[in-house]
């Protein structure tokens, strides 16, 4: 066992700590440190995207990062975005679109589209299917999926 | 209009969970008090695509930090089994005495971590004597080199077993003025749930539960039970969320069959989690298979013969592959064509490479493909546009059972018209001239129109299945349903159904499936069999429901069961006149109390499938130096019957639509002439994206059908099974005019532009 480094991270406003092997990515410790399960992890090349949190306010794959990487940052998962029981815009435009069918890329998906829209606010149809060629899913064929972020995008 | 719900755009009542909170998934149940301390179990695979194996050696594993033990075919006593189509083939779940695929699993790491188990996994050393690898089915079929010895031969079943002719003679084309023949192939592709498999097993007081990441939990209940001689009342199967299947996921694997024997050998708890690269090559494969195709006919446009061979990959192991082309593939090959004379012979061939499963249409998709192309084929040879080929030789509409010459009865079918009316959505002919201007043109972009008509059979082989509903005592029910979604929708879907009959509001309801201590009898979600069959058991469960309550209010009330009417928007029985007295589901509940409640439950029976149809056009460019191609627009007019909800249906069709398409331009499992994959990831397979399908215009089309009674047909595969062949179509049609007759799939930029070139050079023409 290689030896164990403390981390602390901010974790959807909460202050977190703990010690982790330094090989632990930062999913993992979302996941099984503080059973953050919605981030899922769908690969194991950082292809599919469905780990993506944010990370000080910006989209990443939580496999590419160190647990340790983070120590001391700003972390938001889709557990995260909700205001109390009224759901992010995001998460209701997915709602109101049909754009999750089996849920698993959902959570990376809706945080991915939250970080496209800030970059690009008023986005074509075109710059949300380059925009999200990170994040793989196999249910909706992405149709309601760019529906969603066009009409959260038009909507905000 | 008012009143029913039914075929309205209703939104997912589900999706508030998995936005906020997120599904919960095999690999999500850390707080689930049975699995407390549970191990973390890995699987040692084969690195080797055919050997002997001379020894496993786990001497180094086992004394590994965190290793619990570790498990061979030898220390767990594991026989060989035969397999189902062909009882020679015999294997155990771990690689025994041979490896017949890499991937396959040869040796469980039992261990405190994850972490630990994988590092203990790479110590184990295996000694192979390796052979040589059969990895391409054409040569299977012919190679001395046998998977299975005591088959004798690598062809494990052949269709003309189950008695039907050969017809593979010439003279099954006299009377054709023009025959037209083409090997083609419909390459093996990756289902990729976005959830790769998981499962984990406690044993509690001699019972075993087991969860597990399945399309069936019911089915994978007999598994367990018939592979292992379980008491059925001493196991439950639970499907928590399932993060897609595809049908990769309806039977159940070696890895997950073993977790109940090693969990009972070690008095622990276990949780198994393949990675994406282990799920690459040890999930079951789709498609793979080599289709020998022939069509004759005359010069004005009919189609006289027809005849198709194929040459079906199972992989290294023989089980439901073998199925899929003489019991999908051979039975739905006449299409959606009258034609004199058909014929199809399927050989199942078992080679080195990952097992092959039912993947989202499961045979069907490759009959679509093998006669769609001998259209175009067909078409091409004659000189005539493929939508009037099609148009001259569809089977005329029907509204009575049709008898196919293969064997099948198509309920009801109306194919020009989902012909015509995707034509015109699509501006077929505007399509046509701004073709026909780039050709003139010699433009280095050129447009490719494909046009597919497909009939498919859904809910084959099912004949019904259970549904109860439970009104409970504060007036909210629970409906327990034998189909077990994993992305379909059935808890908005059923909710729905169960609402429009009794009133009760859709988020007063809750939909239960996929535990069999509380669902015992179920068939599943597969073969688009959902809604017609389990969603149709819901409805006539909710309708004998109310005749029940209706009754029994009659009795509380004391008035005559005839004058009790049901006030939906209230959820009370009263007789009619008289809405102030009256029985609230509530008070029936409670009245109901001391008999065990108010519930009904169902085994709701089906006489047979039901035949979806419709018709796609594609539209692709492609450029002519690069051999790009981009599929620029789809539409699709899918006829599933009565759709309850369009925004589940056309959720199914967008789905099914970038599957095909990806079949179609990218998908592809490859490996080496040694059998060794080359496509083992996400970074190596090339799995679509958003960036590379385009949206998806959906026409309307609803013939009912007479077989349940919602007049529902399935809808989960008609997307797969119409796009994948428009699409190549599309392709093929984009370089007609310079002289390229067919391009297999995928239609990647090099195949395209090989054929570009090779038609120039005259070369193969």
């Amino acid at each position: 066992m290689s030896q164990m480094i403390k981390v602390a991270i901010t974790v959807n406003g909460q202050h977190t700590t703990a010690m982790v092997e330094p090989r632990t990515l930062l999913v993992q410790y979302l996941r099984d440190n503080l059973n953050l399960t919605a981030t899922n992890v769908g690969c194991d090349t950082s292809s599919c995207g469905a780990c993506t949190v944010h990370l000080n306010g910006e989209a990443v794959k939580s496999c590419t990062i160190l647990a340790v990487q983070a120590d001391g940052e700003n972390v938001t998962t889709v557990e995260g975005l909700a205001n109390g029981n009224e759901m992010h815009p995001m998460q209701q435009a997915f709602m109101a679109n049909h754009g999750l069918q089996c849920g698993y890329c959902t959570p990376g998906m809706v945080m991915a589209a939250i970080s496209l829209v800030k970059d690009i606010p008023n986005p074509t149809e075109e710059d949300v299917r380059i925009g999200l060629e990170g994040n793989l899913c196999r249910c909706t064929g992405y149709h309601n999926i760019v529906q969603s972020v066009l009409a959260y995008a038009e909507g905000k | 209009m008012g009143g029913s719900i039914l075929g309205n755009r209703v939104v997912r009542k589900e999706d508030p969970k998995f936005l906020t909170t997120g599904g919960k998934y095999v690999d999500d149940l850390f707080d689930e008090p049975l699995l407390a301390g549970a191990l973390h179990v890995t699987y040692v695979r084969s690195t080797v695509a055919h050997g002997q194996i001379i020894s496993i050696d786990t001497s180094t594993a086992k004394d590994m930090d965190g290793v619990v033990a570790v498990f061979t075919a030898e220390s767990l006593g594991l026989e060989l089994m035969p397999a189902g189509l062909n009882k020679s083939a015999k294997r155990a779940f771990l690689a025994r005495d041979k490896v017949r695929y890499v991937g396959e699993p040869l040796a469980a790491i039992v261990a405190t971590s994850r972490t630990a188990g994988e590092d203990a996994a790479e110590t184990v050393v295996v000694d192979y004597n390796v052979l040589p690898a059969v990895v391409d089915v054409r040569e299977a079929a012919e190679s001395t080199v046998h998977l299975f010895e005591e088959v004798g031969s690598n062809i494990v079943f052949d269709s003309m077993n189950l008695g039907a002719p050969d017809n593979s003679g010439p003279e099954f084309f006299d009377g054709c003025e023009v025959v037209v023949r083409e090997t083609i192939v419909n390459q093996r592709v990756a289902p990729c749930p976005m959830e790769v498999r998981g499962s984990a097993v406690a044993w509690v007081d001699g019972r075993l539960h087991q969860w597990l990441s399945t399309q069936h939990a019911q089915g994978a209940h007999s598994s367990l039970c018939r592979t292992f001689g379980y008491e059925p009342a001493n196991v439950r199967v639970i499907a928590p969320d399932v993060g897609g299947g595809f049908g990769a996921k309806i039977g159940l694997y070696g890895e997950e069959l073993l977790l109940s024997v090693m969990s009972q050998q070690l008095g622990r708890p276990l949780i198994w989690r393949e990675s994406r690269s282990e799920s690459m090559v040890a999930l079951g494969h789709g498609r793979a298979q080599v289709q020998e195709i022939a069509i004759g006919g005359s010069r004005d446009g009919r189609v006289h013969a027809y005849q198709l061979k194929v040459l079906q990959d199972c992989g290294g192991w023989v089980d439901s592959a073998a199925f899929l082309a003489p019991f999908m593939t051979r039975p739905m090959s006449q299409g959606v064509y009258d034609i004199d004379r058909i014929e199809c012979r399927t050989l199942s061939i078992v080679t080195n490479t990952t097992p092959v499963v039912p993947y989202r249409g499961a045979g069907r998709p490759e009959a679509t493909a093998a006669i769609e192309r001998a259209m175009d084929l067909f078409a091409a040879e004659i000189g005539m546009d493929p939508v009037d080929v099609r148009s001259k030789n569809l089977i005329q509409p029907f509204n009575e059972p049709y008898q196919t010459k293969m064997g099948q009865t198509y309920d009801v079918g109306n194919y020009i018209e989902s012909l015509n009316r995707v034509t015109v959505a699509a501006k077929y002919s505007e399509l046509r001239a701004e073709q026909a201007k780039r050709r003139a043109a010699g433009d280095t972009v050129q447009l490719g129109i494909g046009v597919s008509v497909y009939v498919e059979i859904t809910g084959g082989g099912g004949t019904g299945d259970t549904a109860k509903i439970e009104v409970l005592e504060n007036g909210r029910a629970k409906v327990y349903t034998g189909t077990s979604p994993h992305g379909q929708g059935h808890d908005t879907a059923w909710s729905m159904l169960a609402s429009d009959q009794t009133g009760i509001p859709m988020d007063r309801i809750e939909v239960i499936h996929g535990d069999t201590d509380l669902v015992p009898k179920g068939g599943g979600t597969f073969g688009s069999r959902s809604l017609q069959q389990g969603g149709a058991a819901v409805h006539v469960a909710a309708v004998e429901l109310v005749d029940i309550a209706r009754g029994l209010a009659a009795t509380l009330l004391e008035a005559n069961e005839d004058d009790i009417v049901l006030d939906k928007e209230n959820g009370a029985f009263h007789v009619a006149g008289s809405p102030s007295v009256n029985k609230t589901w509530a008070d029936l509940a409670v009245a109901k109390k001391s008999e065990g409640g108010l519930v009904h439950a169902i085994d709701f029976r089906v006489d047979g499938a039901t035949f979806p149809f419709g018709a796609h056009v594609a539209v692709v460019e492609v450029d002519t130096e690069t051999g790009k191609v981009r599929h620029i627009a789809h539409t699709t007019c899918d006829d599933a019957g009565t759709v309850l909800n369009p925004l589940l249906r056309d959720g199914q069709i967008h789905g099914g639509v970038a599957q095909g398409s990806a079949q179609a331009l990218l998908e592809e499992v490859l490996y080496d002439p040694d059998g060794n994959p080359t496509t083992s990831n996400l970074a190596d397979y090339a799995m679509i994206s958003a960036a590379e399908v385009p949206s998806v215009t959906i026409v309307m089309m609803e013939t009912p059908t007479f077989m349940n009674p919602l007049g529902a047909k399935g809808i989960g595969e008609s997307g797969s099974i119409g796009a994948t062949p428009a699409v190549q179509s599309a392709v093929c049609d984009a370089l007609l005019h310079l002289g390229v007759r067919h391009v297999d799939m995928p239609a990647t930029p090099e195949r395209v532009w090989r054929a570009i070139h090779t038609a120039k050079s005259g070369v193969g023409q």
